[in-house]
């Protein structure tokens, strides 16, 4: 009977289940399917039930941010809010529309789902709770969540209706754009880390990524936030210009699946983030009891998401050209003047250098870039601004 | 290495039913009172004029022309940066100048006015 560790409890749980299945006399192959099974279980349902934590806390937050009171009615502080909002969104009519193309109408909020809840697959939640910890880990992160958007146009397209083929057109092009400076960014690590594994990517950050290449964490969390369409880039559903983008034929539960997945897909993002670039796990103790670690991954995710949700209640929304230049004309080349820099300068730094000292260098190199960066910025500026004066001075003379 | 992606596709698959679960409880509970008004496209209360499948602006298409190229071209540069840290000094060099090449064509796709929103 294996050992259990207060300090590793659900793993040995894990292993203790294995140990319980194969005493009845299965097969070792059939266990370790059951096993899964049962983890996986498990993982899907902490994925599907945090986005009601996650909007419980936009709401309430948000709400203080806009000086409101935020939801207070159901339960403690409005914490029941979500699950009033599922009930009311079950008993909803279902609708249609006539026009659309039904099954991939109906079709489209469960991809988006499933392709986001895929991800956490690979996240590890501590050095040994990972759901399964493949060697192209953050390569299969991007790949998965990328299916999302392909969700999103399935559903713009098949209802049938212009505000929503608008909003699914202005999805594709933003999220297809924000993907080159994502993955960009997340080279850097990669290069740094020297695999492409989650876990890995965490057991080499003796010194937190974020540290090493702080331009690559800002790209990263510039891009991801315009890659689940939050505000300021949430052109897909601006409604002010076509009513809630591509999901404005959906009502009822298929309307809250695709809120599900949208708010899942941003928590998710966040992960991703805490695990990169902000150590995952790593915190004090953590060797001895490795429960501790998500702990730590928790908090770190969710002071992610916060940042998140200041910038959201912050700043207005881009207009689509600003939108394409920023990405295009700013955050491209910057992540690939990033990616050079930190990749020859990494590897000019003698050998017998620590850990810290390394990460000291990349980010002095960093800043480097972020001055340059800023000179450039303020020299396009001026002559934009010397432009816009002539013109005004011409106008005048006239 | 096979049992890995197990987990994955037992994931992908709870994913699947778990999101099909509420929609199928929602076409049990809900009550169904369709009307042909009700059917109709969703336009702020206007008759829907034209077809919706048409083509459409082609902007949309140069853009993800450009990713394309760029999509595949940081396909190639993964293995470099996973095999980074045993590469010599030469190799690093010769992906920076692939790098370079990549940043010539966006240059390139720059100067002809393809990132402008028209």
């Amino acid at each position: 009977m294996p050992e259990v560790r207060l300090g590793d409890l659900l793993v040995s749980l894990y292993d203790l289940l294995g140990w319980g299945l194969s005493e009845i006399g299965l097969y070792p192959s059939v266990v370790s399917i059951l096993q899964k099974l049962v983890a996986a279980f498990i993982l899907t349902n902490f994925c599907l039930l945090t986005p009601l934590l996650t909007i419980w806390l936009e709401r309430k937050v948000s709400a203080r941010f806009q000086d409101r009171l935020g939801p207070n009615r159901v339960g403690p502080f409005g914490l029941f809010q979500g699950f009033a909002d599922i009930v009311k969104l079950i008993t909803k009519e279902d609708i249609t529309p006539a026009g659309a193309d039904k099954t991939v109408f109906n079709i489209g909020p469960v991809i988006a789902v499933a392709s986001v809840v895929g991800i956490w697959a690979v996240i590890p939640f501590t050095s040994t709770m990972v759901g399964t910890d493949i060697n192209v880990g953050i390569l299969y992160s991007v790949a998965v969540g990328a299916i999302g958007t392909l969700a999103i146009m399935m559903g713009g397209w098949a209802s049938n209706n212009k505000y929503a083929l608008l909003g699914s057109f202005r999805t594709v092009s933003q999220l297809v754009s924000y993907e080159v400076p994502m993955i960009i960014a997340l080279l850097i690590p990669t290069l740094l880390a020297g695999s492409m594994s989650m876990n890995t990517i965490v057991q080499e950050q003796q010194v937190w990524f974020v540290v090493a290449a702080p331009i690559a964490a800002f790209l990263f969390l510039i891009s991801s936030i315009a890659e689940v369409g939050r505000a300021p880039f949430d052109l897909l559903e601006a409604e002010s210009e076509i009513v809630a983008g591509f999901h404005v034929e959906y009502t009822g539960m298929k309307f809250g699946v695709w809120m599900l997945a949208e708010f899942l897909h941003a928590f998710t993002i966040c992960a991703i983030t805490a695990v990169v670039f902000l150590g995952g796990w790593r915190g004090p103790w953590v060797d001895q009891y490795p429960l501790l670690g998500v702990v730590y991954f928790l908090i770190k995710t969710y002071f992610v998401s916060m940042i998140m949700l200041w910038i959201r209640v912050t700043v207005p929304r881009v207009r689509i050209d600003q939108m394409n230049d920023l990405n295009w004309k700013f955050l491209v080349p910057l992540s690939l003047v990033a990616l050079v820099v930190t990749a020859l300068v990494d590897k000019s730094i003698p050998l017998g250098f620590s850990a810290g000292s390394r990460s000291l260098i990349l980010f002095l190199a960093n800043m480097v870039i972020v001055v340059a960066t800023l000179l450039v910025l303020r020299g396009v500026s001026r002559k934009e601004q010397a432009a816009q004066s002539d013109l005004q001075t011409e106008v005048n003379s006239i | 290495m096979a049992h890995d992606w197990i987990f994955i596709g037992i994931v992908l698959f709870f994913g699947l039913i778990f999101a099909a679960v509420p929609l199928l409880v929602n076409t049990i509970v809900a009550p169904k009172k369709p009307n042909p008004l009700k059917n109709e496209t969703y336009e702020c209360g206007m008759e829907t004029v034209g077809d919706t499948w048409i083509q459409f602006k082609v902007q949309y298409y140069i853009f993800s022309l450009v990713f394309v190229i760029f999509d595949v071209e940081i396909v190639f540069l993964f293995p470099w940066a996973v095999a980074y840290k045993q590469l010599p000094f030469f190799a690093v060099v010769e992906g920076v100048i692939f790098i370079v090449i990549l940043a010539g064509g966006l240059l390139y796709a720059w100067r002809k006015g393809a990132l402008d929103w028209v």
